[in-house]
């Protein structure tokens, strides 16, 4: 294989992650040949969705730590006079501590009287499926000693759990977001959704309710008018000043007589200035401004105001979820990327940049099969970086936790509804959780069961941020498999959050632009604004994202303007019969079959 | 600019577009043709329902084609067996969806759906009350799908208590559409109604005013839930005036008693003046005065020819009936209509006499507020007092505490409600005369209490930025009257219900209209200083009170007027006492 056609390349995109998807779309909208890499054989990166069984080898992979053997003879000798080499980093090490326990049944129902199960009960008893996914460390005599095997278990209460076998059976429902996020119906996201045209590729679904837990009782968190009117937990003059609040912050900046007194204090002590009782500071710090007690004031009110202008956009709350995942946005944007042109390549790396001295610019890539591809930037995941390369290591960690639940931690009228749920910290200084739960007609899990997802900034490992907060929501049973749990299966894992670190952090070619991975916050307003900036950096004369055009009106070979007759722009007209040729592989109106690039390519040489 | 995906430019867009329009109309046009032209050869047939189908999908809001579409209708109704009739009307329902689709507010849709549901053999009301919920989702306040609702509800008997939770359901949504408060108001009547009262209450001590049974008030366990949800609204946004208005029907009280509330019978004159308790027209009402036991004839009169329903009516006893002092008489007014009556009896040596109940007595002054347990009203107003304290400057709570104090203790609470007043006229300017009317009344309440009280027959109230009056028809007695310094325009018709008055007072005022002072049998003296009345004309009423003598005019425009002495001389010859 050899890529002559894509020597001439502008833009390299390696490791799509969201910032880097947004970055290649944008590029290839303005025309601009983009090769998009990526060493998995799976889009997004951190950002992906899995199903189920996607995840088990996930997690596999993830503790077999596979070892891409570097050759750096081949491609050596491609290196020319005047150019030096930056290797690039074959190992992801943004995941570590991965640990996963199954509570849920196997199947072993022999004495089922209900023939509706039937199938069930056709299930051979599978009991080292439990050995496959636990934590290493546990036992073989841990297992042993767990009761399931044992059939002389009270059928009937068996009966309405789902199995472990049935999980990995309907393991295609679901979709398993490693980063857990929410879209803020104003936030820069949605925004750049809008004017991209880039929403029609994908559906969303509101975010039914805001809830918090307060001693250890889930409650729901008035934060829209409608809430706070049929809110049951406030009293009538609560309910009065929250209004009252909430009402100014809309437009703080209008009364900074307000606050001034406290731009340098806690938002906490202006929560408290103002008269609110402590149970509205809690619900204003903790589940609207989502912020900590050491935030500022100014900064508390921009997030609250936030918040309040996301409300009523599309429902009675602020936030979206796309159908199918997280982990389709950043595949939406690679469509796009792929309409206007953009080439995808999975199972393909780059191993090395190639630096021309003089300029001190990257001028190509060499990849994994040893061909060295030009390219005028190239755009990169910072976990691809070797520490050679950073000024600064400083970057914290999310703790994560992925859960299959068969209940909702509040139980309401509509089952499908997804949740976000803000737990704020015991002690003031343990980090606030987030929790968001997915029902199944979000399209990320099967039906009867549902997908919670905790994310918190790190203190220690996942586990140990997380299984408390896991442990007083939901029923854990002890040894995992005893009935009844709510808890079918959990996996906790920290993630790198590299997201404070900007260009200064790294020693590479001005036109190498690293991204970020995912944040920890709720929003991806990070992700956008920095891949808007590198993308004006790239190209600082073009418009970031303009709108896509409707199907019907991109006009095709033979469709040419001087059959539309008059009333159509002299100069847009000779372009079009200057580029007439150009135009031999037009991108069609039907999305281009991403993963199939790589085979479909022309004039590749043999 | 290389590589790039050419789009069309807007101008080539809008040609297509312009084009696409073109052709539509011309489809439309010769389609619409061929329908008229089918009905009037009065064609019934398949086809006819398949081009108005296209027509009415494209605008639904062509009445005529909906109404032939029904001809055609009715006409294969009788082609077809039962189950046929019902699929074709149940895909008529289909069609219609889709139209309503186009516009949800057609009034030609809506009425055709209910036609629809009357010919279906099986109407399917589930169905249609879940398509009332889909389209109110989308636009709460669409009316035409609330008033296809109230027909589905009532066609398939929804319960009350049904009908109760989806008031609840839509105000836990959005408590700012009054339309489910409204709903809310006339459910919960049904649903919980007040109990008939077994005693009387407290309040109507006099025989004649028996309560009746209320049937659109709600029992007071009720009343308190709503009383709590409207606080829920009103506390969450207090400038939402739907729950303030459902409040203040909440604290409503039901519709004053129909009677008669005043007889009075005067020697002099050997007049009958007689005031009921809302205005009337007596000519039609089916009145009858009986005088010591026989049937007169008389004729009823109301106190000005401008008022046709007037509280007060006047009429003339046959000459000599009652003007010897010596002789008692019994007189009684029986309003057959009603089934009430009232007497009067006219003592030896009295020259006037009167029977009636007294403002005092009746509470009338509680403004619209409730009789209910003063308890409530003072936990309700404990309430406002407490959103008050958070929001100085609402109006709506500035009023409904105005409203409240007058209901509990009118005189009382008089100081307090003048400064909400001043509050209010401040806070909201664009409704300041509106408070300020509304001010003059409680006003001319209290003082008309405060003489009850007095048991005196002078009213005065100079001075208290009056600038309107109304309650004339309580002042039937009083003999004097000041309303000197306030910011009068006018002495309406209504004036002339004071048929007792002998002086009235008004000056700097800025009267520029006397028609009141008409007909007043008693009035001798008149002081219009520093007012604005300008022309003589407008002088020309006082000439039909006959007793009038004084007249003080000083400071008025009219003044100006030419020999304007010797044309009032001519107006008002009996005038002796004229100051310009």
């Amino acid at each position: 294989w050899q890529w002559l056609l894509v020597t001439m390349l502008s833009v390299c995109v390696h490791f799509p992650g969201l910032t880097e998807s947004v970055i290649a779309a944008a590029c290839s909208r303005v025309g601009q040949s983009v090769l998009h890499l990526d060493r998995r054989n799976y889009y997004a990166g951190n950002w992906a969705s899995f199903t189920f069984n996607g995840l088990l080898s996930w997690i596999e992979e993830y503790k077999q730590k596979v070892q891409i053997t570097e050759s750096e003879q081949v491609w050596r000798s491609l290196i020319d006079e005047g150019e030096d080499v930056v290797p690039l980093s074959s190992v992801d090490s943004s995941i570590s501590n991965l640990e996963v326990f199954c509570y849920a049944r196997l199947a072993l129902i022999l004495l089922t009287t209900n023939t509706n199960e039937e199938h069930e009960v056709s299930e051979p008893e599978e009991e080292q499926h439990t050995s496959d996914i636990s934590e290493p460390s546990q036992s073989q005599e841990e297992k042993d000693s767990q009761p399931i095997s044992s059939p002389a278990d009270p059928p009937v209460e068996v009966e309405k759990k789902i199995t472990y076998q049935k999980l990995v059976k309907e393991g295609r429902r679901f979709n398993i977001d490693l980063v857990s996020k929410l879209m803020y119906s104003r936030g820069a996201l949605v925004d750049l959704l809008i004017k991209s045209n880039v929403s029609r590729y994908a559906e969303f679904k509101n975010i039914g309710h805001i809830l918090t837990c307060r001693n250890g009782k889930v409650e729901q968190v008035p934060c829209s008018r409608a809430d706070v009117f049929a809110s049951k937990q406030l009293t009538v003059v609560e309910k009065r000043m929250l209004m009252k609040f909430l009402t100014f912050c809309l437009d703080f900046e209008q009364h900074p007589e307000e606050y001034q007194d406290y731009t340098e204090k806690p938002f906490r002590e202006f929560l408290k200035n103002k008269k609110l009782t402590e149970n509205l500071q809690d619900f204003v710090l903790h589940s609207i401004a989502m912020v900590t007690q050491q935030t500022l004031t100014e900064e508390g009110l921009k997030a609250t105001q936030h918040f309040l202008r996301c409300l009523g956009r599309y429902g009675n709350t602020p936030f979206l979820f796309p159908l199918y995942g997280l982990g389709e946005i950043p595949q939406c944007f690679c469509r796009m990327c792929a309409v206007f042109g953009g080439i995808y390549c999975l199972r393909h790396s780059v191993q090395c940049l190639v630096v021309d001295k003089a300029s001190n610019k990257v001028k190509a890539v060499i990849d994994t099969r040893g061909q060295k591809i030009s390219c005028s930037h190239f755009v990169v995941e910072d976990s691809y970086i070797r520490d050679e390369q950073r000024q600064s290591t400083a970057y914290r960690q999310i703790s994560r936790a992925v859960l299959i639940t068969d209940r909702s931690v509040l139980p309401s009228e509509s089952d499908q509804q997804i949740s976000l749920v803000t737990i704020p910290p015991l002690e003031s200084s343990a980090p606030a959780v987030r929790m968001v739960e997915l029902c199944s007609s979000s399209m990320t899990c099967m039906p009867g069961t549902y997908l919670v997802h905790l994310t918190c900034s790190s203190s220690g490992t996942a586990q140990e941020d997380l299984a408390p907060v896991v442990s007083e929501l939901f029923h854990v049973s002890t040894i995992p498999g005893e009935e009844p749990s709510e808890v079918l299966w959990v996996m906790y894992f920290n993630m790198r959050d590299t997201s404070a670190l900007d260009s200064s952090s790294y020693s590479l070619p001005s036109n190498v632009h690293v991204c970020t991975g995912p944040d920890g916050s709720l929003g991806s307003d990070c992700s956008i604004k920095l891949a808007e900036s590198v993308f004006h950096h790239i190209l600082p004369d073009e418009e970031f994202c303009p709108p896509a055009p409707n199907p019907e009106d991109i006009i095709y070979d033979g469709d040419g303007p001087q059959a539309e007759g008059p009333g159509f722009d002299e100069s847009v007209n000779t372009e079009a019969e200057e580029e007439g040729a150009a135009h031999e592989k037009n991108p069609s109106t039907e999305p281009a079959e991403m993963d199939s690039v790589a085979d479909t390519t022309p004039s590749s040489e043999e | 600019m290389h590589g790039r995906v050419k789009i069309k430019s807007t101008a080539q867009q809008e040609e297509e577009k312009r084009k696409e329009k073109e052709k539509k109309l011309k489809a439309f046009v010769s389609a619409r043709d061929a329908v008229l032209k089918k009905r009037s050869a009065g064609e019934h047939d398949e086809e006819a329902l398949q081009l108005t189908r296209q027509l009415l999908s494209s605008n639904p809001d062509f009445a005529t084609l909906w109404n032939y579409r029904r001809e055609v209708l009715l006409h294969l109704e009788t082609l077809r067996e039962k189950d046929e009739v019902q699929k074709l009307y149940e895909s008529e329902l289909h069609f219609i969806e889709a139209c309503l689709k186009v516009n949800p507010k057609s009034y030609g849709c809506w009425h055709h759906r209910t036609w629809v549901n009357t010919r279906l053999p099986q109407p399917d009301w589930t169905r249609e009350l879940g398509l009332c919920d889909r389209c109110l989702s989308l636009d709460e306040r669409n009316f035409h799908c609330w008033d296809y609702r109230r027909v589905v509800v009532k066609a398939s008997g929804v319960s009350v208590e049904q009908e109760l939770q989806f008031t609840d359901r839509l105000i836990g949504s959005n408590f700012s559409n009054y339309s489910s408060w409204h709903y809310r108001s006339t459910l919960l009547p049904q649903l919980h109604p007040q109990p008939a009262p077994d005693s009387a209450p407290i309040t109507s001590p006099s025989p004649t005013t028996s309560p009746q049974f209320h049937s659109h008030r709600v029992c007071e366990e009720q009343l308190l839930k709503e009383y709590e949800l409207s606080h829920n609204a009103f506390f969450t946004d207090p400038n939402d005036q739907s729950a303030w208005f459902y409040y203040r029907w909440l604290l409503g009280r039901a519709e004053r008693e129909e009677m008669i509330s005043c007889v009075y019978v005067s020697r002099e004159g050997e007049r009958v003046s007689v005031a009921f308790s809302k205005p009337v027209h007596a000519q039609s009402e089916g009145l009858m005065l009986v005088l010591d036991g026989q049937p007169q004839q008389v004729e009823w009169r109301s106190t000005h020819p401008r008022l046709r329903h007037s509280p007060v009516w006047l009429c003339d006893l046959p000459p000599g009936s009652i003007s010897d002092m010596s002789n008692e008489h019994n007189l009684t007014i029986h309003w057959t209509e009603k089934h009430t009556h009232r007497d009067c009896a006219l003592y030896t040596g009295c020259a006037e006499s009167w029977c009636r109940d007294s403002a005092t007595n009746l509470e009338l002054f509680r403004s619209e507020l409730s009789v209910e347990k003063s308890s409530v009203l003072q936990a309700e107003l404990q309430s406002c007092n407490q959103l008050l304290e958070l929001e100085p400057q609402n109006k709506w709570c500035l009023l409904t505490i105005i409203l409240l104090m007058r209901a509990l203790d009118p005189l009382g609470h008089e100081k307090e409600t003048l400064a909400h007043f001043q509050t209010l006229k401040e806070v909201d300017p664009m409704r300041s005369t509106y408070y300020s009317d509304l001010c003059s009344k409680f006003l001319i309440e209290n003082t008309i209490l405060k003489m009850e009280y007095a048991e005196v027959r002078v009213f005065s109230l100079s001075n208290k930025n009056l600038t309107t009056l109304c309650h004339l028809d309580q002042l039937l007695f009083v003999t004097h009257i000041n309303l000197s310094s306030n910011q009068l325009l006018r002495l309406p018709p209504h004036f002339a219900m004071l048929q007792c008055l002998e002086v009235l007072e008004a000056d700097d005022n800025a009267i520029e209209n006397l028609e009141g002072l008409y007909h007043l049998p008693k009035l001798e003296e008149v002081s219009l200083r520093n007012n604005q009345i300008c022309k003589l004309s407008d002088l020309e009423s006082l000439a039909s009170c006959t007793k009038l003598t004084r007249l003080d005019l000083r400071g008025n425009p009219v003044h100006r007027t030419a020999h304007i002495e010797s044309e009032l001389s001519q107006l008002l010859p009996r005038v002796t006492a004229l100051s310009l």
